[in-house]
């Protein structure tokens, strides 16, 4: 089979990028869209020109680094699948390919295919983890998980952090993405203690770099994770929740105590839990 | 005849990498003798951690927590992406939630075991015993473990042992683990008190003054190359399997941080032990740039058989049964199918070499479900392997429902790395290694399931512990200024590299050379080993190294994302560490696990321990001045677990 690739080049966050057309031969349908990418790389390298950059890893599905639109869709025309697992058979011989990397705003390019998604991170700082520290678990069977209410977790929790979701979206939005991961951890005991506080920096946080999302659903069929809407709403819902809780106003009526003396020992703890700075140094 | 004592030098003797005592409480009791840093200190350390898998993601995150400086570091765009996140089958732990006689001392027997007698025994009872509070921590981190009806934590018995002690989730146990270990590690960097550098690689180790003190990167994007200080550094930077190019592992997967720091002094172990898959996915065209890992469950209802007769292209359908050889049932009866990976994984080229291989390239066995869709049914077929078949058919295009599967032995694991001590310390004073860049757990041959283990355990529960230990005298001192000579000198020696890699110009990208050096592995230091076949290869690899530095071409300037410099850097890496493997493969003059000599086989064609002469590991130390690596041994002793035989007959 063979196909005309379109790509888009750009050497780098600042130059202004183009398309460049390129043709392939000999292509075998079971070959994947990354590897179509190996090809024409070999192909330039032996002509000395520069490959096409693009992001990719395991290859397998699991590790969330491919991602570019193929003909305007986030990792190819298949539905639910991520690029390094769509295949050169979903073409016609002949076909012209468009690749271009993931556009948002939340996304500069770096190069060529190659986008920075370090933004899905920062929101997962702001708060998607439960905050254990090592040594302090108890044993694990003293929380019992409905085996639904487990499975139900496992398939919120199996987003890749592709980002394809947010390149679906007209809005650029990260709903899905942030979705998932509130929606994992509501569902299990170990994430109830922050679960308001959780949901509330993340939607803030989200909002600083990506779109609102308007219900539009591009990003399901586009989610290799088959991430689905419910989880936003599952969101929207916690989010909604965590206004209506007083825990923000209990930190604030927390630290308004009036500063008495004698108890203060009591509300600050042990001089060790405050900050070391404030500390005489002992050696070790 | 080949002189091994032309291609290396024999060193002194190691002895005291671990301490003495009753091996249950050992562990224990050398808690108590390591020294502790005040919390108020704490912050006066700093500890560069190299890798965000699970091993890396669980120290840096403990580290930050426990109020050290931490710096992490990873080649990838995001701390998640560790090749950790991989692994399917699950992870072990001695928690016996079954009655099934299992216990932390059966864990620590069927690792010792497992790995053929070739690993240090008071590291493998830390390891079972720790996977006790492995399993805690990470439930707690809100990993969705499979759970039964009742509500508690499923398990399942996988990989040749006959209790059920291996936790997962879903297919995906390695993503929910390390997914759960990097959103730790954000929680320091959301928590201001961790530094996250992303798309960074390190190109060496600093060496000041005989401690480790730093790291020297490469932006990834930028292309800055600069030094980083540091009062310890932990390397947590995974294996080296796609050494051989086709492999189970990620294509970013590399040997860089490990070997450089070997360049500069670190012993490395044992490089020549290698776990092969047995059911990877067969190469079926020269651009296919992996060998999938088809999960091993599939052993448990498929039947392994190829063609009686050598070249017999018939579809397998239309192979009668009586002129097919179901060679697993055949040569070991009581295992069959379930025969352990190395087993079947040498079974399986046998087979491959005396030319009954299947499918266009000859180069795969069968797999067969047609036995297990008569007994249990296609729907039974679906639900419990319905993912795994449905990726099958879309890389290959064929339907294991209605024909038999092919699958082949692929490069899964590497039980080699830096050779540390009982705290992970390699020999450089400040270097720590964990996960599958060290050596000390799995022998000569992996347990399924282990691995996810060890690295979490070196990750959550020894380093943060061993780490304190050797910055505790250390109070006071201060990181190597970045114009300190040794700091200098890693950086100039860095930019040279760079620079001699973008000098060559010549002709052939770093993925030709990639390709080839995977081939020369594949004949020489694969699945079978010989003497003649690695003395060749060695040469050979050489000759392919000589022609790397006249002909690589690496198109692009330093200054900028340039992924075919990656390539090259690691390659040129590759290009030095596989002959090292083969080194070690031919000085290793026994068969041992993974390890299989064709000289040192029983009459049934077992592989043939030499416990007289090899009850060691080895630790290389690099070349001294006549140009010969320097092999050292590390006697091992097995008390908790007398020496045996392995049998699976
Ligand atoms: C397909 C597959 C399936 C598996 N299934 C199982 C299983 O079911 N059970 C099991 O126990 N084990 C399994 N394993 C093995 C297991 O997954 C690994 O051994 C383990 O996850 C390794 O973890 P790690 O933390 O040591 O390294 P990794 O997770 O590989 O992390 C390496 C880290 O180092 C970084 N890095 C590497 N080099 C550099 C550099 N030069 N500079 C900067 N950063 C660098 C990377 O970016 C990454 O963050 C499987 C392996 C594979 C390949
Ligand atoms: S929700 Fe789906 S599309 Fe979005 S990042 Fe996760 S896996 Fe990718
Ligand atoms: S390369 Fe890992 S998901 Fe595609």
């Amino acid at each position: 089979m063979r196909l005309s690739l379109v790509i888009w080049r750009q050497a780098d966050a600042t130059a202004a990028g183009d398309f460049e057309r390129y043709e392939l031969t000999d292509i075998a349908p079971e070959v994947s869209i990354l590897e179509l990418l190996d090809m024409l790389n070999a192909q330039l390298v032996a002509e000395n020109r520069d490959p096409v950059a693009f992001d990719h890893d395991c290859r397998e599905g699991i590790c969330g680094s491919c991602g570019l639109m193929v003909n305007g869709q986030a990792h190819g025309p298949v539905d639910s699948t991520p690029a390094c697992l769509q295949r050169a058979r979903s073409f016609e011989d002949g076909d012209i390919v468009t690749m271009e990397p993931f556009r948002a705003d939340a996304f500069p390019v770096i190069r060529d295919l190659v986008v920075d998604r370090s933004s899905l991170d920062r929101i997962i700082a702001s708060g998607g983890y439960v905050s254990t520290a090592t040594n302090a678990a108890p044993e694990a069977l003293t929380m019992s998980v409905n085996k639904i209410e487990s499975d139900v977790a496992m398939d919120h929790a199996a987003c890749i952090g592709c980002g394809a979701c947010v390149a679906a979206c007209p809005n650029a939005a990260a709903q899905l993405f942030t979705g998932a991961k509130v929606a994992h951890l509501a569902q299990l005991p170990q994430g109830q203690v922050e679960r308001y506080e959780r949901v509330r920096s993340m939607v803030e946080t989200m909002e600083e770099d990506f779109g609102s999302c308007t219900n539009f659903g591009e990003c399901v069929p586009a989610c290799p994770a088959d991430i689905q809407l419910d989880v936003i709403a599952l969101l929207n819902r916690d989010y909604a929740r965590s206004m209506f809780r007083v825990s923000g106003d209990e930190e604030v009526r927390h630290k308004d105590r009036r500063d008495i003396p004698w108890l203060s020992r009591l509300r600050s703890g042990p001089w060790w839990q405050s900050d070391p700075d404030d500390q005489p140094h002992a050696t070790s | 005849m080949i002189d091994l004592d032309q291609r290396r030098a024999v060193g002194e003797p190691i002895h005291d990498a671990a301490p003495t005592g009753d091996i249950r409480t050992l562990w224990d009791d050398h808690l108590l003798d390591l020294k502790l840093v005040n919390p108020a200190n704490r912050r006066r350390f700093k500890v560069i951690v190299v890798g965000t898998g699970l091993a890396g993601a669980g120290a840096a995150a403990t580290l930050s927590e426990l109020g050290y400086q931490v710096e992490a570091f990873t080649l990838h765009d995001a701390p998640r992406r560790a090749h950790s996140v991989a692994a399917q089958g699950g992870i072990n732990a001695a928690k016996a939630y079954k009655a099934d006689g299992d216990s932390v001392d059966r864990l620590f027997r069927d690792t010792v075991k497992g790995g053929d007698f070739r690993s240090r025994e008071a590291d493998v009872h830390r390891l079972s015993e720790m996977s006790v509070r492995v399993i805690d921590h990470m439930t707690a981190l809100g990993v969705p473990f499979a759970r039964e009806y009742g509500g508690q934590i499923a398990t399942r018995s996988f990989g040749g042992v006959q209790v059920s002690r291996t936790f997962y989730a879903r297919g995906q146990t390695g993503q929910q683990l390390q997914i759960a270990g990097s959103q730790q590690l954000l929680k320091e960097v959301g928590a201001g008190r961790l530094t996250l550098h992303t798309r960074m690689e390190m190109l060496d180790l600093i060496v000041a003054d005989g401690r480790a003190a730093g790291i020297v990167t490469r932006d990834m994007v930028t292309g800055e190359i600069r030094p980083h200080t540091a009062h310890a550094v932990v390397l947590a930077t995974g294996g080296y399997g796609n050494v051989y190019f086709k492999s189970t592992l990620a294509k970013s997967s590399n040997v860089t941080a490990t070997w450089r720091a070997h360049k500069r002094g670190a012993l490395f172990g044992n490089p020549c032990f290698v776990q092969f898959h047995p059911t990877s996915l067969p190469v079926s065209n020269e651009w296919q740039s992996k060998t999938t890992l088809m999960s091993e469950s599939l052993r448990n209802d498929g039947r392994v058989w190829v063609p009686k007769v050598a070249g017999d292209d018939r579809p397998p359908n239309d192979i009668p049964e009586d002129e097919r050889d179901y060679y697993l049932e055949r040569m070991y009866p009581s295992f069959g199918n379930l025969a352990p990976r190395d087993i079947s994984s040498r079974a399986a080229k046998a087979q491959l070499d005396a030319g009954k291989g299947v499918g266009p390239l000859r180069n795969g066995v069968y797999l067969d479900f047609a036995d297990a869709i008569a007994r249990l049914g296609r729907k039974t077929m679906e639900e419990r392997y319905g993912n795994l078949l449905d990726l099958y058919v879309d890389a290959t295009g064929e339907d294991p429902y209605t024909a038999p599967m092919r699958i082949a032995p692929g490069p899964h694991f590497v039980m080699g790395g830096l050779w540390t001590d009982y705290n992970q310390m390699s020999n450089i004073p400040g270097l720590f290694v964990g996960g599958e860049a060290s050596f000390n757990y799995h022998g000569a041959n992996r347990l399924g399931a282990n691995s996810l283990l060890s690295a979490s355990v070196d990750g959550w529960f020894v380093l943060p512990w061993t780490v304190a230990n050797y910055l505790a005298p250390r109070l006071g001192t201060e990181v190597p200024p970045d114009d300190h000579p040794d700091v200098e000198a890693a950086v100039s020696e860095t930019r040279e590299r760079v620079d001699a890699l973008l000098a060559v110009q010549g002709t052939r990208g770093p993925d030709e050379y990639h390709k080839e050096l995977g081939q020369l592995l594949m004949d020489h230091v694969g699945v079978e080993r010989h003497a003649d076949g690695l003395a060749k290869g060695m040469d050979a690899i050489r000759e392919l190294r000589d022609d790397f530095w006249m002909n690589v071409q690496v198109v692009g300037h330093g200054q900028q994302l340039n992924q075919e410099l990656e390539r090259a850097g690691r390659i040129a890496d590759y290009l030095e560490l596989s002959e090292l493997m083969a080194l070690d493969a031919l000085d290793r003059d026994e068969s041992a696990g993974a390890h299989f000599r064709s000289e040192h086989q029983t009459e049934d064609g077992e592989a043939l321990r030499d416990d007289d002469n090899w009850t060691s590991g080895s630790a290389w130390a690099p070349p001294g001045e006549d140009g010969r690596p320097i092999r050292r041994s590390e006697p091992l002793t097995f008390e908790a677990v007398p020496l045996a035989t392995r049998s699976y007959k």
